[in-house]
């Protein structure tokens, strides 16, 4: 190691950003991080899979008419497109999410990152961004892009014009999906120093979940127990979204309230658990 | 770009950091009772045994822990209305280890530096200036989960000066360090505090750390401030110290010594430090020992230490 005075120590007379904007680099540096891991690249290509084949599906129905009454584009393609993409949420949202807060907490991060001009809601803002931000790129972006696609390959603006909700419902949506998973995860990644058992925690919960809404629907036979599963409740909001029958019997609105109160839930352990200093009593 | 507002600048008198009756509870214990100190400029070392309220006061001054009562301020800010107007004033070197996993050093203190408001470009250029300031160039693009214990010292030392601060808390910087990194660590930061003009804030139980690197103590034990001030002042004057040794019913003549106002405590050796108050002779230390029939087989004159000042304000537990 070389001697330690090599350098000496100058004060900074330069310029200083003013206060709030401490989560943007905490977005940008988390980005960054993920997008040199060539699993992420590769992860993201593969989520991207589906959008090629709807690209696909959608030239060949507005190039060739005879194929139109199978393949034609409609709401329910959009919202079919959305399902397909949950399993990539899945997966992004373990593989990205999972060490977002657990290893900052394993290596004693936080007391680093709180002793800095931000606040603890910058903090989680920067994090929730990081792979908020990922799950729009494998929702919001490729669904988009898809209506994009379809005016021009057409080469008109009807549809657009017969489905004028598709663009804010593809933007609900995708809201929806992208904060419960992120909130979810965040909330669980904050409750544990080790970025694996936080993952398998998150596919225990979806599963588990899933599991008990079937054991009771094959016990009473009905669909009114799906707000037991936290995917069927985000199914169930995303075909209303999409003006689609819904396909339980559980109302609407329980499985929006079971959607948000998971996301209130999920805040509430956040601001518990990112302190400066771990309080045991 | 905006420039985070400087706050007032105080005077070269007032002191950086300002407690009145500050009391902190972690459940059912209170960490710190009431403690009210003035932090003078300059080097101040905040001593005391382990579990004395040291790492709470430095975490209530950065808004970690809410106090239940009391007033703090910060170079002139309250701590309770502006906290991070003083976090992007001050640096914190923490007692654990801490890094942000993933990152080489070079990352790391750069990313903290843009984290304090630097531009990014601002903050890279200190990142390198620190690190080599600090004696880790060479290993700046290592990373620092491959560090040795000294070298996480220096790469925490490294992220609380990148944004260079008005204000250092150092908690425990030695710990864990070999005798050489220590006293180059001890160096750097008497270097950053007497001629960086860096106002400093160093937390530890180690005696000689603070006594090398501080011009003022605060003494803490249980939670409350003990004694406070310059260290030359609060050791006295010279030669009031006594080095004792004798043979004979120690454990009566010490009570006999201390009924007669004499201060003693011992030390790791068997012999014991007397201090003589102002105004006494040290010769009725024999007239004590001949009435306990005791032989005195060492009596030193010594100069006084920081230890002196800890002992007398803390006790002998």
């Amino acid at each position: 190691m070389s001697p330690i005075h090599d350098q000496s120590y100058r004060r900074y007379g330069g310029h200083r950003a003013s206060l709030g904007r401490s989560w943007t680099v905490i977005a940008k540096a988390g980005v960054l991080n993920m997008m040199r891991k060539r699993a992420f690249i590769g992860l993201m290509l593969f989520a991207w899979l589906p959008f090629v084949v709807r690209a696909v599906q959608i030239y060949v129905a507005s190039n060739y008419p005879e194929t139109a009454t199978f393949l034609a584009p409609d709401a329910k393609m959009f919202r079919s497109f959305l399902e397909q993409q949950e399993f990539f949420v899945f997966v992004m949202t373990i593989y990205v999410g999972a060490g977002l807060i657990a290893n900052d907490r394993r290596a004693n991060a936080l007391q680093i990152y709180l002793s800095k001009p931000l606040l603890r809601s910058e903090y989680i803002a920067g994090k929730a961004a990081v792979l908020f931000t990922f799950l729009m790129l494998v929702t919001w972006l490729p669904a988009i892009l898809l209506l994009f696609l379809q005016v021009m390959f057409k080469g008109s603006f009807e549809f657009m014009r017969a489905n004028l909700f598709l663009f804010p419902a593809i933007t609900v949506a995708a809201l929806l999906q992208a904060l419960l998973a992120t909130f979810t995860m965040l909330a669980l990644s904050s409750l544990s120093k080790s970025s694996r058992y936080v993952g398998i925690l998150y596919a225990g919960i979806i599963f588990f979940t899933a599991a008990i809404y079937g054991a009771m629907l094959a016990i009473t036979g009905s669909t009114s127990l799906s707000w037991l599963s936290v995917g069927s409740n985000l199914t169930q909001v995303v075909d209303v979204i999409f003006r689609q029958a819904p396909r339980y019997a559980t109302p609407w609105p329980v499985s929006l309230i079971v959607v948000l109160g998971l996301i209130a839930v999920s805040i509430s352990v956040l601001e518990r658990r990112v302190r400066g200093v771990e309080i045991v009593t | 770009m905006a420039e985070t507002p400087a706050g007032p600048a105080p005077a070269q008198t007032d002191p950086v950091v300002h407690l009145d009756g500050v009391t902190v509870k972690y459940g059912a214990n209170r960490a710190l009772k009431g403690v009210s100190a003035r932090f003078a400029r300059g080097a101040v070392g905040l001593l005391g045994p382990n579990g004395a309220g040291k790492s709470t006061l430095l975490k209530a001054l950065l808004g970690f822990v809410k106090p239940l009562e009391g007033r703090m301020t910060v170079l002139g800010l309250d701590v309770a209305r502006s906290p991070l107007d003083i976090r992007a004033r001050i640096g914190y070197m923490p007692e654990s280890d801490s890094h942000i996993p993933g990152m080489n050093a070079v990352s790391f203190v750069g990313y903290c530096g843009q984290l304090a408001g630097l531009p990014s470009v601002d903050a890279m250029q200190r990142a390198h200036e620190v690190l080599y300031y600090v004696g880790l160039g060479e290993a700046r693009y290592r990373n620092i989960e491959t560090y040795s214990t000294g070298m996480k010292q220096r790469i925490k030392l490294a992220q609380a000066l990148v944004h260079d601060p008005d204000l250092l808390f150092l908690d425990e910087p030695t710990n864990g360090m070999d005798p050489k990194g220590r006293d180059e660590m001890l160096e750097l930061i008497h270097d950053l505090g007497h001629n960086k003009n860096v106002n400093l804030i160093l937390s530890s139980h180690l005696l000689p750390d603070v006594e090398f690197t501080c011009d003022h103590v605060i003494v803490m034990d249980k939670g409350q401030v003990v004694a406070q001030g310059p260290i030359e002042e609060l050791k006295g004057p010279a030669g009031r110290v006594f080095e004792l040794r004798i043979k004979g019913n120690l454990p009566v003549f010490i009570d006999l010594l201390r009924a007669s106002g004499m201060e003693c405590h011992s030390t790791d050796q068997d012999v014991m430090r007397v201090f003589v108050p102002a105004g006494r002779d040290h010769r009725e230390i024999f007239v004590l020992a001949a009435e306990q029939q005791a032989q005195i087989r060492h009596l030193r004159p010594s100069v006084p230490t920081l230890e002196d000042v800890f002992a007398k304000a803390v006790g002998d537990e």
